[in-house]
């Protein structure tokens, strides 16, 4: 690692006074589970870490109703064991639980996933798919708005996800196909039914990080099972191609993936 | 036996201090003014050195020296060396090409060191080591031991054209030719054994001190034979006379063969210290680890096997590429030749085997032994071929094997190798019933229904331990002999110290050794002290691999404490006037048999220390030593059955069940043994379905994390089944044949004979990912 500063800032005007102090060479630090490693491999030199995990307001799970609004800097096990989002959306709670290894899962935090929106990360799909908000220091970005590309998303410099917030829907379940190393997602499917509309989030597979799976979407709209999907096919051109697995695997994947997340929305 | 002797399952006396953290590595060692190394290494996989300006770096914070190539040559630090000489089938001896612990003029692979940064702290010799400008001028690569070989490929060595280290061969090629000529059916193979990467939980470190008052070098090292480390480092490396220099190799965090090799960072590490007068260490880290520690298998083989009418194997043919990377590690050549090629034979009966292996450099890490080393490259041959011929001709694979098997021995196969002892069909026919393979026909049926597809593969290994005779060793071209050397000192009080020349970096010796003493005597164990791993203490060893300790260095400790035992056993027919004959040594006592008198072994011992009354002549004290030189190699053997399940969707396999029914000779601790062998399972199976080593066109080891580089977790296996069936070895006192590498010599072949069987294609590489195998399902669909 190379050395760096470390600021503890105690307000999210604080921590936004130290990143504009820094610029481009400062980094917001929630639980660190990518950017730690990053530094330990010196890949990232940033000159300054700002410490978001001890400013007010970032924590708290809060459920009314079907309205659930999580902290950003709740940790992938806090969600996991909520009670109240295991009550309301299951899948969510669910998806969580399925992040890295019990380690990463009660250090690595909500809004840190979301703001680095990782082509490999959980969350976007059920963002996606859930038609979320993702609330900033700054403002309310829909999640359709808010994940752009790889690594890409629409927070501004100096920008802190301080909360998600979304409705639970009627149904909902996410399946994830892991990578045989890394173990993240190699396809990750969150679909949500709200009466008759259907969404389908993939992560993991798509070239450009995550995204909505429209022709599914629409099937499924009109008949939600898996069979829906039967007679669809995921093109290739917009798959990530690795060692790990083809454009053509991961284009199958999406597909069985889907089927299986609807299968599991059913409680089959 | 006591209740710790012998076949007990003592618990591990060395595991306290492992899982309560108090395990001392090198990295632990701290001596005063210590400082801290990085390497400058090459991010190119081929590259000359214009040049090396380390202007900017030596002005940074902290930094006490750097040191390079041409520096190291002008202290006559001597180049790596490869420890047995193989020759071409013609006679030429190998083609070995220059490997200096400093790269000065070529670089051959990513990650070769160039330079070593001495600085106050870690962090601040990493950030010098970055600053180090090195002009490379990129040379044209090759990673791929088959295009190596082609015309106009890269050339790495002007010492071996065509990147050709030596073509050899083994066995009768006229014999086999002859054979095929009379065949009734011949399969055909095209098998590939996928590089691997070690990956020890502690990664290689070094700590070189250098005093100049006694004129005297310490290397605390993750060795796994120190005191080869400490002959190869001052005989050949000229880093320190042998009399001056001290390896220590304390607490290491599983080898898996990848620490048997002296790597240029100790050897720099050492000099370094004596150039800048201060202590220094260094300690890899993973990605390090990923591009320096000498990666595993790596094989492109053709196999054909003749069978005649009757289905009896009639010769096997074997044409292997081995690719032994950028340079030759101290074992290398060895490794796809005698380690190999002399198992072909398998468990069969095979009248005739040609082999001929190619061992070619190209700009990768070097490759040499890994956990198995060679063996589990000939099983994987043997096995996948067994299996194919076996459905070519629609019998079952069983039955097939068992027609072909061994069962008279000493067996004297084509490959140099004479069996001495084994029990084929009993290993089978344990296997086979612990897997129930009469019931699998109906687990099929069941899982077809819920849409999956199953599959059961079989692997009958044989692989040889203990090595090895020295004599025949040395005939085949070894620089070493391959016996080993034990101590027993009996204290006073009469607590036992066992010095050995084994080292134990995760086998458990400090325990199953003590259970020798244990049986021997009737002490407890917690009586017994295993001391390994310093050269101050222990006068010499060849270290552990090859699952030699037991069969090997446990035999010296045997010769040793026979020793021992006729001295006190004089002692005290001395004392209670009685003949020496009538002493029995139990329980901690020493008794004239039939009566009533005895002594404790603590005052036999003490009486040995006194010398108050000894038998005229006899020296004092009680302390022997032995040297212990195989007569033969081992052979354990055994069958492994795997049972998987395939998702025909997305092409994941699970294993339902993994049988193995092993026979390694005389057991001393069954639980450690199970516990070698599950190890092994999970290395076997971790290269069957997840470790692949990817290298771009450039060079780049493209899997150089776990990011991308699968290893096996616990959730990727089964619980497995495994029993041991006892066919003493008669080579060795103890009958003991060696455990710590069958899992992963065994397992591969059995994992993909069960996956092909599934998805009904034989066409498939390790390692079996879910994209493979839906890619060999929609082959066949």
């Amino acid at each position: 690692m190379y050395e760096t500063k470390y600021h503890r800032p105690v307000s999210l005007p604080q921590a936004a006074k130290f990143a504009a102090d820094h610029g481009d060479e400062g980094k917001y630090l929630a639980g660190g589970m990518t950017l730690i490693p990053t530094m330990k491999q010196r890949l990232a030199a940033p000159e300054a870490l700002i410490d978001l995990r001890h400013v007010p307001g970032l924590k708290g799970i809060k459920v009314e109703g079907k309205s659930i609004v999580i902290g950003g800097g709740m940790t992938h096990s806090d969600v996991a064991m909520s009670d109240e989002i295991k009550s309301v959306c299951p899948g969510f709670a669910d998806l969580a639980g399925l992040i890295g290894d019990p380690a990463v899962r009660h250090m690595g935090t909500v809004g840190g996933s979301v703001a680095n929106f990782d082509p490999a990360a959980d969350y976007p799909a059920a963002l996606l798919a859930l038609g979320a908000t993702i609330r900033t220091n700054q403002r309310e970005i829909a999640a359709d708005d808010f994940f752009v590309g790889l690594f890409e998303t629409a927070l501004e410099d100096g920008e802190i996800v301080t909360k998600i917030a979304f409705e639970a829907p009627d149904a909902c379940a996410y399946e994830k196909f892991r990578n045989p190393a890394s173990r993240y997602a190699m396809c990750g499917v969150f679909v949500a039914r709200r009466g008759g509309d259907v969404k389908v989030g993939v992560t993991g597979a798509g070239s450009e990080g995550a995204f909505h799976w429209s022709e599914a979407e629409q099937a499924l709209s009109s008949n939600f099972a898996p069979e829906a999907v039967d007679g669809l096919t995921m093109p290739q051109d917009n798959m990530m191609s690795d060692i790990h697995g083809s454009s053509a695997y991961r284009a199958n994947l999406v597909k069985v993936v889907t089927k299986r997340a609807v299968k599991k929305a059913l409680g089959h | 036996m006591g209740v710790e002797g012998i076949g007990a399952k003592v618990l591990r006396k060395e595991d306290r201090r492992f899982i309560t953290g108090r395990g001392r590595y090198v990295d632990d060692m701290s001596v005063p003014g210590m400082k801290y190394a990085a390497f400058v290494r090459s991010p190119y996989a081929h590259a000359k050195i214009n040049g090396l300006d380390t202007s900017a770096a030596e002005g940074m914070p902290g930094v006490i020296g750097i040191l390079n190539g041409q520096q190291l040559q002008g202290d006559g630090i001597g180049n790596l060396i490869c420890g047995w000489a193989v020759s071409s089938k013609d006679g030429t001896p190998m083609k070995m090409g220059a490997w200096p612990a400093l790269a000065s003029q070529t670089v051959r692979h990513v990650g070769q060191a160039v330079a070593i940064v001495v600085a106050e702290t870690q962090a601040q010799a990493r950030d010098a080591a970055e600053a180090v400008m090195v002009d490379y001028e990129e040379l044209p690569v090759v990673t791929k031991a088959v295009e190596a070989l082609k015309d106009g490929a890269p050339q790495l060595h002007p010492e071996a054209p065509g990147n050709l280290i030596f073509d050899w061969e083994l066995g009768d090629r006229a014999a086999t030719d002859e054979a095929f000529s009379k065949a009734a059916h011949v399969t055909r193979l095209h098998i590939h054994n996928n590089r691997l990467v070690p990956n020890p939980m502690e990664p290689r470190a070094a700590l070189g001190h250098y005093d100049p008052a006694e004129d005297h070098y310490t290397c605390w090292t993750t060795s796994q034979n120190p005191h080869v480390a400490r002959l190869v480092m001052s005989a050949f490396y000229n880093v320190a006379p042998e009399h001056k220099l001290r390896i220590i190799a304390p607490d290491v965090g599983g080898g898996f063969g990848s620490k048997i090799y002296i790597y240029p960072e100790e050897i720099v590490c050492l000099w370094a210290s004596k150039r800048t007068g201060v202590p220094v260490k260094w300690t890899s880290d993973r990605s390090e680890a990923f591009l320096t520690d000498a990666h595993g298998r790596d094989h492109e083989t053709d196999v054909e096997m003749a069978l005649d009418a009757d289905n009896k194997i009639l010769a096997l043919r074997v044409e292997t590429v081995a690719n032994l990377g950028a340079y030759m590690s101290l074992f290398s050549s060895a490794t796809p030749t005698y380690l190999y090629a002399t198992l072909l034979s398998g468990q069969y009966d095979i009248p005739a085997i040609h082999a001929n292996v190619k061992a070619v450099y190209t700009n990768t890490v070097p490759v040499d032994a890994y956990r198995g080393a060679g063996r589990p490259e000939a099983t994987y041959v043997v096995e996948r071929t067994m299996e194919t011929a076996a459905r070519e001709l629609g019998i079952s694979p069983a039955e097939f094997r068992r027609k072909n098997f061994i069962r008279s021995f000493p067996h004297q196969t084509p490959v140099i190798m004479a069996y001495d002892a084994g029990d084929f069909d009993a290993t089978l026919n344990a296997g086979m019933e612990a897997a129930d393979v009469a019931g699998f026909d109906a687990r099929r049926e069941e899982a077809r229904s819920r849409g999956k597809l199953r599959g059961l593969g079989m692997s009958c290994y044989i692989e040889a331990c203990g090595i090895a005779p020295s004599k025949a060793v040395g005939s085949l071209g070894a620089g070493v002999g391959l016996w080993e050397s034990a101590e027993v000192r009996v204290n006073p009080v009469g607590t036992i110290e066992i010095l050995t020349g084994s080292h134990s970096h995760g086998q458990g010796h400090e325990t199953t050794f003590s259970q020798l003493v244990a049986e021997r005597f009737g002490l407890p164990v917690d009586n017994v002290q295993v001391i390994h791993g310093d050269t101050d203490k222990v006068q010499f060893g060849m270290g552990t691999y090859g699952s030699r300790s037991g069969a090997v260095g446990m035999s010296a400790i045997h010769k040793a404490l026979d020793k021992v035992e006729a001295k006190a056993k004089k002692i005290a027919a001395h004392l209670l006037e009685a003949d020496e004959g009538d002493i029995v040594i139990e329980n901690g006592e020493v008794k004239v048999a039939g009566t009533d008198k005895k002594l404790g072994w603590h005052e036999v011992c003490l009486g040995a220390y006194t010398g108050h009354n000894l038998p005229d002549g006899m020296e004092p004290g009680l302390k022997e030593g032995a040297f212990y030189d195989p007569t033969n190699f081992t052979f354990p053997a055994g069958c492994y059955i795997c049972e998987v399940e395939v998702d025909p969707e997305t092409g994941t396999t699970q294993i339902i069940q993994f049988v193995a029914a092993d026979d390694f000779g005389r057991v001393i601790n069954p639980m450690i043994v199970d516990g070698q062998v599950h190890g092994g399972l999970a290395q076997g199976i971790g290269q069957a379905l997840l470790e692949g080593t990817h290298y771009d066109d450039a060079g780049q080891l493209l899997t150089a994390s776990y990011m991308d580089y699968a290893m096996p977790r616990a959730w990727d296996l089964p619980m497995f089944k495994v029993s041991t069936h006892e066919t003493l070895c008669p080579g060795n006192p103890l009958g003991m044949k060696g455990c710590g590498e069958a899992g992963a010599i065994g397992s591969p072949p059995a994992v993909i004979n069960a996956i092909t069987d599934a998805i009904g294609n034989n066409e498939l590489t390790m390692p079996a990912t879910p994209e493979k195998v839906w890619k060999a399902l929609s082959a066949v669909e």
